[in-house]
C-alpha cells in the first residue's frame, strides 16, 4: 500500500458552516505526518473523520484503503489513537487501565509491563490514575495507543501543556514507533515539536491546508532573504548573501577566529505561516 | 464475548471504588435486612418490608446505576476511546447491563432472604425483581445515552427515578395513585411480589410490564439514534 492514509478534497460543514474546505493529504507508511493550524483550524475534525468518527460532506477520505465513513474492525486493530481528551479511567490503576486495552486488543499480559515501562510508569503501575500528574496521564494514554502495535497512530496534541521531561519522553517514543513502521499523525501547534518530529507537515488554516511539505523544505521555500547572518566576537552582525560572493569574506572572517555565531536566514514555520495567513499560531 | 467479559471485569473494579454508584446497590438490602429483623409490628402484612424495598430497588438501583456509568463515561471521553478500540457499543452495554443485572440481582437476593423469602418462593421473587431491573436498566440506558454528561444525566434520573421507586409505597397510602400507579412497571411489580404465594401473575402485570418494556426500548433506540453511544 503506497499510502495509508489520504483525504481527496474533504470537505466537512457544521450545520451551515464550512469547517473543512477540500482538504487533501496523504500519509506513507512509517511517515511522521504532522497537522499543524491553531485552534479552530479544523485539525481535530480532520482525525475525528480519519478515525470514523465523523463523516465528510463531500470527498472521499480514506484509510488502509477503507473508506472511513465505514470502517471494518481490522482497521480499529491496526490503529492506536491519543485524543486531546485522554479518556482514562480515574478510578482504576495504570495497570488496570491498560489491561483492559490489552483484554479487547488481545494482546499478552508482558506487553502492558512493556509499555509502562516504555513510558517510565512501571513504578507506578498500581497508582490510580486520579492520582497522577498531567504528564503521567499522557504519558499512560500514550502507552495505550501504542499497546496493539498499531500501523497507524494518531496523536491530538500529544505534548500540549506537559513539562519538558515528559515532551521528551513522548518524543523519543514517537520515534521508536516510527522506526518499528508505524505511520504517525500527529496534530499540534508547537512549531518546535513539529520541525523536530516530522517527515511532512500541513499547516492548515480556516479548514484549508495553505502548506505542504518537509518542515525544511517549506522553510527554504520562504527564505526570500536568503542571507547569512554572521554575529562577530567584537558583537558586530553582518548580514551576507548566501552565495559563492560571499566565501571570500566569510572564509576571511573565520580565518581571524573573529566568528561568534553564523545562521542561515529561513524563517521558522511560524514566520512561514504568518506570512501566508496574516494570523499567529495561538 | 472476550470484549463483553473485559468490560464486565473493568466494571466490578471500576464500580467497587465509585462510592456513589455502590450505594444504589447496597442501600435498600441493608436497609431491608436492618428493618425486617429490628421493626416487628403486630398485624404487619408478612415480608413488608422486603417487598417495599424490593420494589423501590428496582426502581431505583439499576436505573441510577445504568444512567451514571454511560453518562460518566461519555463525559471522560472513556466510552469514546472503547469505540474506537473495536468495541461495539452492544458489546459496551451487555457488558455493563449484565454486571448490573448482576449485582442488583445479589442485593435483591439479600433482600428477598432478610424478608424470609425461601426456596421456590425466592425464586419467584427473584425472577419478578430480575424482570423490573432489566426495564429499569433500559430506561437508565435511555437516559445514559441522551446526556453529554453526568450533570445532565442526573437532571433526568433523579425525577424518573423518584416516579418509579416511590411509587409503589405511595399506592399503599392512596387510592388515587394506586390507580395510576398501576401502568408504571414498578408498581406491577410490587403487585407481583406482594402476591407470591397467594396470587399468580395476571394478563394484565405482564400486558403492562411488557408494555413498559417495549416503551423504554423504543425510547433508548431514540436516544442512541439521536446522540450515539459516545
Amino acid at each position: 500500500m503506497e499510502y495509508v492514509i489520504e483525504m481527496q478534497d474533504v470537505v466537512r460543514n457544521f450545520d451551515r458552516k464550512e469547517v473543512l474546505k477540500g482538504v487533501n493529504l496523504k500519509v506513507s507508511p512509517g511517515e511522521i505526518f504532522g497537522l499543524l493550524g491553531p485552534s479552530g483550524a479544523g485539525k481535530t475534525t480532520i482525525i475525528k473523520i480519519l478515525t470514523g468518527q465523523l463523516r465528510c460532506t463531500k470527498g472521499a477520505s480514506m484509510i488502509l484503503g477503507q473508506d472511513t465513513g465505514a470502517l471494518e474492525p481490522f482497521v480499529y486493530r491496526k490503529m492506536g489513537m491519543m485524543m486531546d481528551n485522554l479518556g482514562l479511567y480515574e478510578r482504576l490503576s495504570c495497570y488496570d487501565n491498560l489491561k483492559l486495552f490489552a483484554k479487547i486488543y488481545q494482546v499478552p499480559r508482558g506487553r502492558i509491563s512493556e509499555v509502562l515501562r516504555q513510558v517510565d510508569l512501571a513504578d507506578a503501575a498500581r497508582e490510580p490514575v486520579s492520582k497522577l500528574s498531567k504528564g503521567m496521564r499522557g504519558r499512560l494514554a500514550l502507552a495505550r495507543a501504542v499497546m496493539n502495535e498499531p500501523e497507524i497512530l494518531f496523536l491530538d496534541e500529544p505534548s500540549s501543556g506537559l513539562d519538558p521531561q515528559a515532551v521528551s519522553m513522548i518524543h523519543q517514543l514517537i520515534k521508536k514507533e516510527q522506526e518499528r513502521g508505524a505511520a504517525i499523525f500527529l496534530t499540534t501547534h508547537n512549531m518546535e515539536e513539529a520541525s523536530k518530529l516530522c517527515d511532512h507537515i500541513a499547516l492548515l488554516n480556516e479548514g484549508k491546508i495553505v502548506e505542504y511539505g518537509s518542515p525544511k523544505e517549506i522553510c527554504l521555500r520562504y527564505n526570500h532573504q536568503n542571507k547569512l547572518q554572521i554575529r562577530l566576537l567584537d558583537g558586530r552582525n553582518v548580514a551576507l548573501p548566501n552565495g559563492s560572493m560571499a566565501a571570500d569574506e566569510v572564509k576571511d572572517y573565520l580565518e581571524k577566529e573573529m566568528v561568534e555565531t553564523i545562521h542561515s536566514t529561513e524563517p521558522s514555520l511560524e514566520t512561514v505561516f504568518m506570512e501566508l495567513t496574516g494570523r499567529r499560531f495561538e | 464475548m472476550k470484549n463483553i467479559i473485559a468490560i464486565f471485569q473493568k466494571q466490578i473494579k471500576d464500580t467497587l471504588k465509585n462510592k456513589s454508584v455502590l450505594i444504589e446497590f447496597l442501600i435498600f438490602p441493608i436497609m431491608s435486612i436492618i428493618m425486617e429483623y429490628s421493626i416487628h409490628i403486630e398485624g404487619m402484612p408478612e415480608h413488608f418490608f422486603a417487598n417495599m424495598f424490593a420494589a423501590m430497588y428496582v426502581g431505583m438501583a439499576p436505573l441510577v446505576a445504568m444512567s451514571a456509568i454511560i453518562s460518566e463515561e461519555k463525559e471522560k471521553n472513556t466510552l469514546r476511546v472503547l469505540l474506537m478500540s473495536n468495541v461495539k457499543p452492544a458489546e459496551y452495554l451487555i457488558g455493563v447491563g449484565c454486571y448490573i443485572w448482576i449485582i442488583c440481582m445479589m442485593g435483591s437476593c439479600a433482600i428477598g432472604i432478610s424478608g424470609g423469602y425461601k426456596g421456590k418462593m425466592l425464586l419467584s421473587f427473584l425472577t419478578i425483581i430480575g424482570v423490573g431491573v432489566l426495564v429499569s436498566m433500559l430506561i437508565g440506558a435511555a437516559i445514559g445515552t441522551s446526556s453529554k454528561n453526568q450533570m445532565a444525566a442526573t437532571s433526568l434520573t433523579v425525577p424518573v427515578m423518584v416516579v418509579f421507586a416511590f411509587l409503589p409505597m405511595l399506592s399503599t397510602f392512596n387510592e388515587s395513585i394506586e390507580k395510576v400507579a398501576k401502568i408504571a412497571y414498578s408498581q406491577q411489580v410490587s403487585i407481583l411480589i406482594n402476591g407470591i404465594g397467594k396470587t399468580g401473575a395476571s394478563a394484565e402485570n405482564a400486558v403492562i410490564i411488557s408494555g413498559n418494556f417495549l416503551i423504554a426500548v423504543v425510547l433508548f433506540g431514540y436516544a442512541y439514534k439521536k446522540s450515539g453511544m459516545a
